[in-house]
Order: C-alpha cells, then structure tokens, then sequence
C-alpha cells in the first residue's frame, strides 16, 4: 500500500519568528558537567521592568507578598496559589480562565508589585546548546 | 471546577525559567496520551478565546464568523533542574487554530509532529505550517497495532521530509517511549544548533 503524498513548504519570512539577541556565551569553566553553572544566565531573558514584559504561556509567576485586603476575590485566589512558582499556564488551569483573561489578572499584580514574572527562555537565532544539554540532561533522568 | 495544585504540584521556590516544546498532529493520534506519560504532573487544560480578530487572520475563514471560538490545550510538566522546567504542550483538535494562539509557538524550543500511519495525511497540514514558520520538528510515528508499518524511508519520502529530520516510531503511552521521542528532539536541536555555531 503506498502512502499518501505530502508536499514540503518553504519558510514564509513573514511568519518566522525574528530572531531574538542571542544571549552572549557564559565563560567556559572547564571540566565539570554541571547542571546548575551559570544560574544568572537565565534571568538574561528577563526585562527589568516586568510590567512591560509579554506573559508567555510559560512565564513562571510567583508571590511576592501576601494578599492585601484592597485586592479583589480572584486576585486573591491567584496570589495564595503562587506562594510557590507556577506558570501561567497552570494558573490559568486551576483557575479556570482563558489565557488572555489570566494574563490581564497578573499584569495587575505586577504593577501592584504583589507578584514576580520569570521570563521563559526562548528559542533563539543560535540556540544555547548549554541549555540544550540541561534539558537532554534531565530528560535522562526521567 | 478542577482541584487545586496539590503540594507536589509547586516548583520548588528555585525555579527561575521554563522552556516548551509543543506537541502536534492529527485528531485522535495520542498527543495528549504522550503529555500525559511524561508528566510529573497530571495534565491540565488551558485555554484561550480566539475573537473575530484573530480568527481572520486564517485565510479560510468566511465574514460571517462573529462568534469567538474557544481552544483548549493540555499540558504537563517535567522538571529539568531545581531552576529550569520544561512544559509539554499538546493541542487537541482545531489544528488551524493553533497557530492563532499567539505564544504557543513563538519561543517553543521546537515541535514533535506525531503521526498515525492509517490516517498520516491528517498532520501534512501541521507539518507545512511549521515549516512556515521556522519551527524545527521530528516526527514520531505513534505505533498503533492494526497501522500500517511503512519503512522509515518510505515515510520520509511521502512526508517530504529531508533526510536529516529524525522519524522514530514510539508508544505514546509508555513513558520511557515518550521521552525518547523528546530525546530525539533535543539531540536535533542540538546539532543544528551545533551547525550554526560553524557557520
């Protein structure tokens, strides 16, 4: 029985993402096989000014203060539950809203200050093959 | 109303980054079955409300679609180290949607397009718009037992797939099956960026 016949397609330059800055290569510090080299490496990605920054569907959201009394029922809910980091993602699950309404709900809580936004990282031009490894690393694991 | 996160279901205070990598195909060939064999966690549901806005940006799409459409996707989660996590996206059903939910590609470290040989025309839609867009992708050959067995070689030809895109058969539903498939991305990944580094 023959296969159907599918037909390759060529990047349409209007669609592909425009690469990012790459980040600048860590200094090599030989020898080990370290998981956890360079940790600062990936706060790279992060703007200074969270408010600013784009929610992704994996930014990891955490805590920074207990919920005040000013703020409404949801955001609330919303705070207890990242006394621990979780992405948006997940909020969005257990809190049973759509993403678009989840993020407007936490870009609230990063202007009050009352939460953290850790960028993901993202694919970038040239992909850091170090975290490559990581991930291959702890998928080994598994 | 879903329960909430159970403790185990925190990141550890540590976690500072998240990576993705999504997960595509057809209706029905096992997407959320492989989120699900890998997760730590059990595998939740988000969704997003696409509007009108969004929904004309798909070429195929008539005026008349006033009404917003609401697509579901599920994910799960594997902690990679005490800082890094990596998300698992799987996309049920709508696959032209998809590529409307703005961030669900965009910064994905790459895709695993599985198939189903009895219906393996079902992802050539997927396929080419990853392709669009850049996104690099291997192709995991969900093993169904009534399926038929093509030679790699042959899948590769009628998939159109150039000979360095890793195919590998898997069992969606075996967890050590499952992450080879994610091992088999990462490796790719690597070498290209491994080759761009000579470049």
């Amino acid at each position: 029985m023959t296969p159907p016949q599918r037909k390759r397609r060529l990047p349409r330059p209007e669609l592909v993402q425009p690469p990012l800055p790459s980040v600048p290569p860590a200094p090599e510090n030989g020898g080990e096989d370290g998981d956890n080299k360079n940790p600062e490496r990936l706060y790279v990605i992060s703007g200074a000014d969270g408010a600013r920054a784009e929610l992704d569907l994996v930014t990891l959201i955490v805590a920074r203060a207990d919920p005040p009394p000013s703020v409404t029922p949801e955001q609330a809910v919303l705070l207890r539950l990242c006394l621990a980091p979780l992405s948006v993602a997940e909020l969005s699950a257990y809190l049973n809203l759509p993403f678009s309404a989840m993020t407007a709900l936490i870009t609230e809580l990063i202007t009050a200050e009352l939460v953290q936004a850790r960028a993901p990282i993202v694919r970038q031009a040239l992909p850091d093959r170090s975290l490559l490894e990581a991930v291959m690393h702890g998928l080994q694991r598994l | 109303m879903i329960p909430g996160p159970r403790t185990e279901d925190h990141l550890p205070h540590t976690a500072l980054a998240a990576v993705k990598i999504v997960i595509v195909g057809g209706f029905g060939v096992g997407k959320t079955t492989m989120v699900g064999s890998v997760s730590e966690i059990r595998p939740l549901t988000t969704e997003e409300t696409m509007t009108q806005a969004g929904i004309g940006v798909d070429d195929n799409y008539g005026s008349d679609s006033k009404t917003a459409t609401t697509v579901a996707m599920d994910f799960g989660r594997i902690s990679i180290t005490d800082q890094l996590v990596l998300y698992l996206f799987g996309t049920p059903g709508q696959e032209r949607f998809w590529f409307l939910w703005n961030g669900l590609f965009e910064g994905a470290l790459g895709a695993v397009v599985l198939i189903d040989t009895r219906r393996l025309e079902v992802s050539f839609d997927v396929m080419g718009r990853l392709e669009e867009r850049g996104v690099p992708f291997v192709v995991a050959v969900n093993s169904f037992p009534d399926a038929p067995r093509y030679p790699i070689d042959e899948l590769r030809t009628a998939l159109d797939l150039s000979p360095e895109i890793p195919i590998i058969e898997c069992d969606a539903r075996r967890r050590a099956s499952s992450r080879d498939v994610l091992m088999t991305l990462m490796r790719f990944l690597h070498s290209l960026a491994m080759s761009g580094a000579l470049t």
